[in-house]
């Protein structure tokens, strides 16, 4: 298979904790425009492998290819700036900064200390956070100190920050956890909206949810791939069912 | 455009309480104490700067250093090598068996001046070496460290394990830097004599210039990007490397400027008192200077400027009166500064002074403006300290 | 270094050294043993704890005194009444600083590094203001101060020996007490995970109070042992503290075998070095080596990886 039609090729990943092996094994490919959703029970190793794909752990074996450029070689910033970004599970956010400020640090200019040292808020930066924060639901909040957010305002904040960097790969850890059914629902049609015009990897839990975004579905079962394709393929899939339903 | 994305050099309340310290150290203290005293506050003021340094550092990094007396002994150090030579001309020295070179040099047996000091001849390389070695020295360790993700408590540890070092390798090279004794007898600056009492007045007003231009950089630093960037990686590090910063290179040049900064200090303290010794490197000198930060505010660039006066001011005073006491108030106040007051004197201020007295005045203006429309009221509400909201944490 | 010694005579130095060097390690295995179980327990080095050793030390010197004064006749083994007073000394006020102190600053480690390092500083003081900045000796029973001679050039000091059992049975029965006691299973709880160890109903609060008096009070002990091998000033734990602490980082924190090997080894190193290298040398060397392991591996040589 060559790597050229892949944004990102997974191919034979493994990583092991002292002998026990989180992900085995595994191999999985993304198309250029794909949503790809992963599923699979709690501790099937969906967290960890996105760790692995952004750097955050070191895999033990096996490549990850994104654009021809090998991720597992390369160290956290470096991934991002070759335009990969990652949603945490728990909303991760600066706290102590207001929403405004969490935007502009994630504006992808003056990321290097003397970068840093002469950046200044021109209209492009004031332009481009106006425009994630009103995607994101949170035009009118931009003033506000970060913790002072609700759950699910954060969960939109951190996508927002993801957006802001025009990432080409996004990778979204259960982005509806904890949000109440309204805030699902605008949830829904936001990651619909960024979807479009790039590659996206979700975790996530809630089948109708899934089965709404989903272009394929992968089932990850004790780091292995369990099964593999369209949503509903995946829910007639014997396999799935005895994982999911059995003992 | 909205308040949110306003950028000030300074707040009103920060222009008011940099005025203020103006004030204080330009006309106040040197119109009110006499020339012994305010050779004696010179000294405190150059301990400021390592404490503005762990502001950056330690209150808004995160990175606590133990041994910032390491990079305030070698600028101090580098200052001396330059006085001391300019001391140990031929003439002075004509009584040694090797003239010329300083006098703990000849009592060693040493024939020639090591190869170290050479550039110490000049004014201009040593002022730059002043800046330059322990800024160099500083990288190193950050690089070495930060790179390897050491951090926390293991960086406290190591940096202190530093400082031990260096002080033995000191005392254990007498011929070459004095030993324990340090680096004494400084007398002039191209001949320009340092003992005389209007010298170390002007010297005093050197060192206050100094701590002015030190604070605008430090304001500076922190009201760039970078500064909030800081706040970041000391809450939330891994969320700052997934914006895509590098975010050991912004600890390493954090950690190099807070010790450039304390050897700016440490140059001015061999200035003003006209000795180096190694007293001032190890590991208790370095840990009392992040008292001197803790005590003005871990968070508040002027705080680190009055918790240097307060904090010598005290230990002078105290060790001359009762001895013993010196070390409970030290003990003391490093328990206090952790349990009761972590914002120092500053948040103390900001609480009861500050809070209140902006309270009143806006009361104030409410009570006055109370027929205007509401809109004129916004704009000042929403105005003062959004820096304290930082030390909350 | 080694010119000018013949092969036997280099063999004996070893031997002798390493003998002397009994105690050391004792006092080193106590003190790391301590240092460790309050590190696993707050996250952070307790750096007043060389002033607990210290606490130890002064009681055995007072208890020495005592019997010299009013039981002369037991004075052969006021040494096991006294180490038993310098834990219980140590502990209490061990569990009184984590009560007044320590129990507010969990999950700052830097703000309770710099706040040991105050508790420390106030001991020093104490004990200068109540036992004078002169340093007191103890004075050994006499049987405690023969040795048992093995070859003609070789022999063993008594009060190492003693020492020694004594350190191998307090470390047994911590090893005991962590890893088969039902408090044990408590403690390495709340060590792993605190909010769930309080969520499953563990009184938290109580462990951690334990468990740093029991930190303490063995370092208490360890101030026992030390009073055979110097003399004890206001300062001196200032000087155990650095070795003490290499043992831990050598070892790893969790690691209990680590730290008696390290602990072992640092003693065993040092003693011999500094028959053959100045004091200077072989402190820069010690300390040259706690950053350097510092810096490759946090966690200490011996520690297995831990999840984060
Ligand atoms: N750093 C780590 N060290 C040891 N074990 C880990 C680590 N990270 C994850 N694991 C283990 O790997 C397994 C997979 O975890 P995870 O990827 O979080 O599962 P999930 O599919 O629920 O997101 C779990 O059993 C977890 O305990
Ligand atoms: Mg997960």
């Amino acid at each position: 298979m060559s790597n050229k039609d892949f944004v990102l090729s997974v191919e034979g990943l493994t990583v092991s904790f002292d002998g026990f092996k989180a992900v085995d094994d595994l191999s999985f490919y993304v198309e250029e425009g794909e949503i790809r959703v992963i599923i699979g029970p709690n501790g099937a190793g969906k967290t960890t492998v996105l760790d692995l794909i952004c750097g955050r752990t070191k895999s033990t074996e096996g490549s990850i290819k994104f654009r021809g450029k090998d991720l597992s070689k390369m160290t956290e910033h470096e991934i991002v700036h070759a335009g990969v970004g990652r949603k945490f599970q728990n909303p991760s956010v600066y706290e102590d900064l207001t929403v405004f400020e969490n935007f502009e640090l994630s504006f992808p200019r003056g990321r290097s200390v003397f970068g840093a040292l002469g950046f200044q808020r021109d209209a492009e930066v004031l332009k481009a956070i106006e425009e994630t924060a009103e995607m994101v639901f949170l035009q009118e909040h931009l003033g506000m100190q970060a913790d002072l957010l609700s759950h699910g305002q954060k969960q939109w904040l951190e996508i927002g920050m993801l957006l802001i960097q025009q990432p080409s790969l996004l990778m979204l850890d259960e982005p509806v956890a904890g949000m109440s059914v309204a805030e699902r629902k605008k949830t829904a049609e936001l990651l619909l909206k960024i979807t479009k015009d790039r590659s996206v990897i979700v975790i996530e839990h809630d089948m109708n949810f899934v089965a709404d975004i989903a272009d394929r579905v992968t089932v990850l079962h004790q780091g292995k791939v369990l099964s593999e394709g369209s949503m509903d393929h995946v829910q007639k899939d014997p396999k799935v069912i005895e994982v999911y339903l059995g003992h | 455009m909205s308040n949110y994305s306003k950028q000030k050099f300074l707040s009103p309340a920060e222009l008011g309480g940099f005025i203020v310290l103006a004030i204080l150290l330009f006309v106040v203290l040197p119109l009110s104490v006499d020339d012994f005293r305010l050779n004696l506050i010179g000294k405190y003021l150059s301990y400021s700067f390592v404490a503005m340094g762990l502001v950056l550092c330690w209150g808004y990094g995160g990175i606590l250093s133990l041994g910032q007396g390491v990079f305030f002994g070698i600028g101090g150090y580098c200052m001396a090598m330059f006085l001391k030579l300019e001391a140990s001309s031929v003439e002075n020295t004509a009584i040694q068996s090797t003239p010329g070179i300083p006098d703990f040099m000849d009592w060693n047996q040493l024939t020639e001046l090591p190869w170290f000091w050479e550039p110490f001849n000049s004014l201009g390389l040593s002022l730059i070496a002043v800046i330059l070695v322990p800024g160099l020295f500083a990288f190193l360790i950050g690089l070495a460290m930060f790179k390897r993700r050491v951090g926390g408590v293991y960086f406290a540890i190591i940096t202190q394990a530093v400082a031990a070092i260096l002080t033995i390798l000191i005392v254990g090279s007498q011929g070459m830097t004095g030993g324990i004794n340090g680096i004494t007898d400084l007398r002039t600056l191209l001949g320009w004599d340092i003992r005389t009492d209007e010298a170390k007045v002007i010297l005093y007003f050197v060192c206050v210039t100094f701590v002015f231009i030190c604070l605008f950089l430090c304001q500076f630093v922190l009201r760039s990007k970078l500064g909030r960037l800081l706040v970041a990686v000391r809450d939330t590090e891994e969320r700052v490397r997934f914006s895509g910063y590098n975010v050991d290179n912004f600890k390493i040049f954090i950690f190099t400027f807070a010790a450039m900064l304390s050897a700016i200090g440490g140059a001015l303290f061999t200035l003003q008192v006209g000795f180096m010794s190694p007293s001032f490197v190890g590991i208790v000198p370095s840990i009392e200077m992040v008292i001197f930060c803790a005590v003005g505010g871990r968070l508040s660039l002027l705080g680190a400027v009055y918790g240097a006066l307060a904090v010598n001011f005290a230990k002078t005073t105290l060790s001359e009166a009762i001895p013993e006491l010196w070390l409970f108030a030290l003990g003391g106040m490093f328990i206090a500064v952790v349990s009761i007051f972590p914002n120092g004197l500053m948040g103390l201020y900001n609480t009861y002074i500050s809070a209140p007295v902006n309270r009143f005045y806006h009361a104030a203006v409410r009570f006055i403006n109370k027929d205007k429309p509401v809109e004129t009221l916004s704009e000042p509400l929403s105005e003062p300290e959004s820096e304290s909201t930082l030390g909350a944490k | 270094m080694f010119d000018g010694y013949t092969g036997s005579e280099l063999m004996a130095i070893f031997a002798m050294q390493g003998f002397a060097g009994l105690i050391l390690f004792s006092v080193l295995v106590l003190m790391a043993l301590g240092l460790a179980i309050i590190f696993g327990q707050m996250g952070v080095i307790n750096m007043a704890h060389g002033e607990f050793m210290i606490l130890g030390a002064y009681v055995t010197y007072l208890t020495s005194l005592f019997f010299e004064t009013y039981l002369p006749g037991l004075s052969s083994i006021y040494f096991f009444v006294a180490i038993v007073l310098a834990f219980i000394a140590a502990a209490s006020l061990g569990a009184f600083v984590e009560w007044a102190l320590i129990r507010r600053l969990y999950k700052r480690p830097l703000d309770t590094l710099l706040a040991t390092w105050g508790l420390s500083l106030i001991l020093q003081q104490t004990y200068r203001s109540v036992f004078g900045a002169r340093e007191k000796g103890v004075s050994l029973p006499d049987w405690m101060m023969g040795s048992i001679p093995v070859t003609d050039m070789v022999e063993i000091p008594i009060n190492g020996i003693i020492v020694m059992v004594l350190t191998l049975l307090i470390t047994l029965s911590v090893y005991f007490i962590m890893q088969r006691s039902q408090w044990g299973a408590k403690v390495r709880a709340v060590v792993q995970n605190r909010p769930m160890a309080a969520a499953v109903g563990i009184n938290t609060s109580i462990v951690d109070r334990m468990t740093f008096a029991l930190g303490c009070g063995i370092a208490g002990i360890a101030g026992s042992a030390f009073t055979m091998i110097g003399s004890t000033g206001p300062t001196s734990g200032q000087l155990y503290i650095v070795d003490t602490f290499m043992v831990v980082v050598f070892g790893g924190a969790a690691n209990l075998m680590g730290t008696i090997a390290s602990a072992f080894t640092i003693s065993q190193a040092q003693t011999i070095l500094e028959f053959f290298m100045s004091g200077s040398i072989a402190k820069v060397l010690t300390l040259g080596m706690i950053v350097v392991i510092l810096m490759l591996r946090p966690q200490g040589l011996f520690t297995l990886k831990i999840r984060r």
